[in-house]
Order: C-alpha cells, then sequence, then structure tokens
C-alpha cells in the first residue's frame, strides 16, 4: 500500500467515535516514515534525534487535517513510536464546528494546547469547557473516562496540539485541570506551563515531566537547565525558526536531546518553542 | 493481515466494549472483553488467544496472578499493557507486540 492510500484510511475510524466515525478500516502493514529516537545522520550528536516537519505522518479527513510527529492510531512506523515517555504529538488543524465525538481514554496524561481558535471540550467527570489561546489543559485519564472536543467556532479552524505522556501511576483517579498563560510572561523567557508539582507553576502531571513555552525574539537565545537527570527534552518548533544545541530547526520541525544537562537554544527568527521534558525510560 | 485473537481484560466496561469493537474491526482479528480476573481466566482456559492486553484498573497484583496463569496455560502468548484507553494507540500497541512474537 503507498502511504498516501495508507493515510487515507487514517486515525478516523480509531479517534472518533461519535461525529467523525466513518471508516473503522481494514487496515495494512504501513510504510515506514522518518526516524525514530536512535540518532540518526542528520544530526550534529550521538544524543539528539531530529524530526523535520515534513516526515511526520500525515492524514487529511476533510474536516480533520493531522500530523503524527509519533505513531498514533493508523500511522505506524514501529521505528518512531515515542521519546521517552512522550508517546503522541498530534498537530490537528478542525474545522468550524466540526470535532472528535465522545470517545474514551484512560492510563494517560493527555495535554491540549490551542495554538488557534477555540476547543470546546465535555467530558464524563462533568467538565465543561472552552480552550482557548493560551490556555492550557491536562487530563489524567487514569481508570478511564469519556471526552469528546469541538471546534468552538463554526467558521473558523481551530488548530491545537495533542500531547499524550505515559503516566507514572497508572490507575489513578482522572482528573482535569486547565489555566490560562499570560502571553507576555514568555515573550524572551521560558514559560512553565506543566510540572509534576502541585505547587509549581503550570498544570499538574502525573510523571516526571516538565513543559515550557517561549516566544522568542529573532536574535534571543537562552538555556535551558534540565530539571531531572537521566530526563530527556523534546522541542517543537511551534513557529519560525531556531537552533538548538546547535541543530538548525524550522517551522513544526521536532528535536529530542538526552544524556545532556542544558539546551542551547537561540532564535534565528522570531520564533515560538515548546519544550517537553520527560523521562527517558 | 494474519488472524489474531485478543483477550482484553478491563474495569471500565464501555472503554472495553470500544477496544473490541475497534479490534474487530480489523479483517482477520477478534476479540474477548473480560471486566473481572476470574471471567479472564475462564476465557482463557476456553480459547486460544494469541495476545492479552491489560487495560485500565486492572491492578498490578491481579495482573501478576493473570500473567502466571496465561503463561502457564501458553507459554509463547504476548501479554502487554494497554495505554490510552481504545483509539489512538490501540493498533500500534498490536503491531509493536506482533513484530515482537514474530522476531
Amino acid at each position: 500500500m503507498k502511504r498516501s492510500d495508507f493515510i487515507k484510511t487514517g486515525i478516523l475510524s480509531t479517534v472518533s467515535l461519535g461525529l467523525a466515525a466513518s471508516a473503522e478500516s481494514k487496515a495494512e502493514a504501513p510504510d515506514l516514515v522518518g526516524f525514530n529516537h536512535l540518532p540518526i545522520k542528520e544530526t550534529k550528536t550521538m544524543n539528539t534525534v531530529l524530526h523535520k516537519a515534513a516526515t511526520r505522518g500525515h492524514a487529511n479527513h476533510g474536516w480533520l487535517d493531522t500530523n503524527h510527529t509519533f505513531s498514533f492510531a493508523h500511522y505506524y512506523d514501529p521505528t518512531r513510536t515515542h521519546f521517552g515517555k512522550l508517546r503522541v504529538l498530534n498537530d490537528d488543524f478542525v474545522d468550524g464546528g466540526m470535532g472528535f465525538g465522545t470517545h474514551p481514554h484512560d492510563n494517560m496524561e493527555i495535554i491540549s494546547i490551542p495554538l488557534e481558535g477555540d476547543l470546546e471540550h465535555k467530558d464524563s467527570m462533568g467538565n465543561v469547557a472552552v480552550i482557548r489561546q493560551n490556555d492550557v489543559q491536562i487530563m489524567s485519564a487514569g481508570t478511564g473516562i469519556y471526552h469528546s472536543e469541538y471546534n468552538k467556532n463554526k467558521d473558523s479552524k481551530v488548530n491545537f496540539l495533542q500531547i499524550w505522556v505515559f503516566p507514572k501511576e497508572r490507575n489513578i483517579t482522572p482528573r482535569y485541570d486547565q489555566i490560562t498563560f499570560k502571553p507576555e510572561d514568555r515573550v524572551n523567557k521560558l514559560q512553565q506551563i506543566v510540572s509534576p508539582s502541585k505547587t509549581d507553576e503550570g498544570v499538574w502531571i502525573n510523571q516526571d515531566a516538565w513543559f515550557h513555552l517561549g516566544n522568542l525574539k529573532k536574535g534571543f537565545s537562552t538555556l535551558y537547565d534540565v530539571k531531572l537527570k537521566g530526563n530527556g527534552v523534546y522541542a517543537f518548533v511551534i513557529n519560525g525558526d531556531a537552533t538548538i544545541n546547535g541543530q538548525s530547526l524550522n517551522k513544526r520541525d521536532g528535536l529530542g536531546v538526552w544524556d545532556v544537562e542544558k539546551l542551547d537554544i537561540v532564535a534565528d527568527s522570531d520564533a515560538e518553542v515548546l519544550l517537553m521534558e520527560v523521562p527517558m525510560n | 493481515m494474519n488472524p489474531l485473537h485478543i483477550l482484553i481484560i478491563g474495569r471500565h466496561q464501555q472503554i472495553m466494549e470500544t477496544v473490541v469493537r475497534l479490534i474487530e474491526s480489523q479483517r482477520g482479528w477478534s476479540a474477548k472483553g473480560a471486566l473481572t480476573d476470574d471471567e479472564a481466566v475462564a476465557l482463557f482456559q476456553q480459547e486460544n488467544f494469541d495476545l492479552v492486553l491489560i487495560g485500565g484498573g486492572v491492578e498490578e497484583t491481579s495482573e501478576e496472578k493473570l500473567k502466571e496463569v496465561f503463561l502457564k496455560k501458553n507459554p509463547a502468548v504476548k501479554i502487554i499493557r494497554h495505554y490510552g484507553g481504545g483509539s489512538g494507540l490501540l493498533f500500534n500497541e498490536i503491531h509493536e507486540a506482533i513484530a515482537e512474537t514474530s522476531k
């Protein structure tokens, strides 16, 4: 099966049990796309992995245009399944008024970050919320939840990142949190948006993981100190161009780095960067 | 796709029904679900499963006991933890398990 044909059978069958339910297709083994979390020749050191934006798995279902940094649903590349405890990084574009019908989750830390537009969320814990730009939402699916996510607006797309991190502890009581962050607090700064400490900044995650966002002006440089020895950091360039530990990155490229204490980040243009520090084992 | 018979053990009925439905939507794949340990053991004794998915809510003590019982009856059976609750990772997990089994 050609990759393009494979992608057409895509994730629709699995992620959408409501509005978007259609093809619970008969998948065949996919072509291999991209690279995994092992060193590759394009990288400059032996402890990095580069995922260029164009190498991501892609599926366009009309109402949903999605890019998978790691294997997800029917996009399966056995060499590209995770970066440490970071399992899913989906870059979703959802048409106006459309979305993911009610569907289940368990045992996963699920973080949603709207980049453009508004996302309406409802879940089996009774939470009803709209997640907007500058909000970060987290769900610990734990023993099991149901939820739906729709584009709140009828006339414009919503673009959001959905990120799944394996939980530190399985089978916890499901929980939900959402915080609105000040965008000015990440101009030429790294703003902490996720942390494993309930008293620290950001939404709490059931994992030894820290996420930071930065809006860095062209020419600005900064260092990121790894919080926990042994953790790796996966950097995702949301917009613009940046160089991280000597690796040049463009819009929607990803770079995983491990066995380091610091990341050296330089904005080659005005750049928006997401750093996800996660355990590697 | 090669035939595959899968046992899913979980404590959340709706999620288990979803997982069973998703697996059975794949050509050649079939699945049975068990909500309790006793039910899982009974099913495993009656049918030949290629793969067991340990789903959400299954306590570690149950998991260990079940693994012991299953491997005693069929040392070749692959037993993995299922994460995510049915949608995004299900087919990936199964593909990985099959790949490891066939090595």
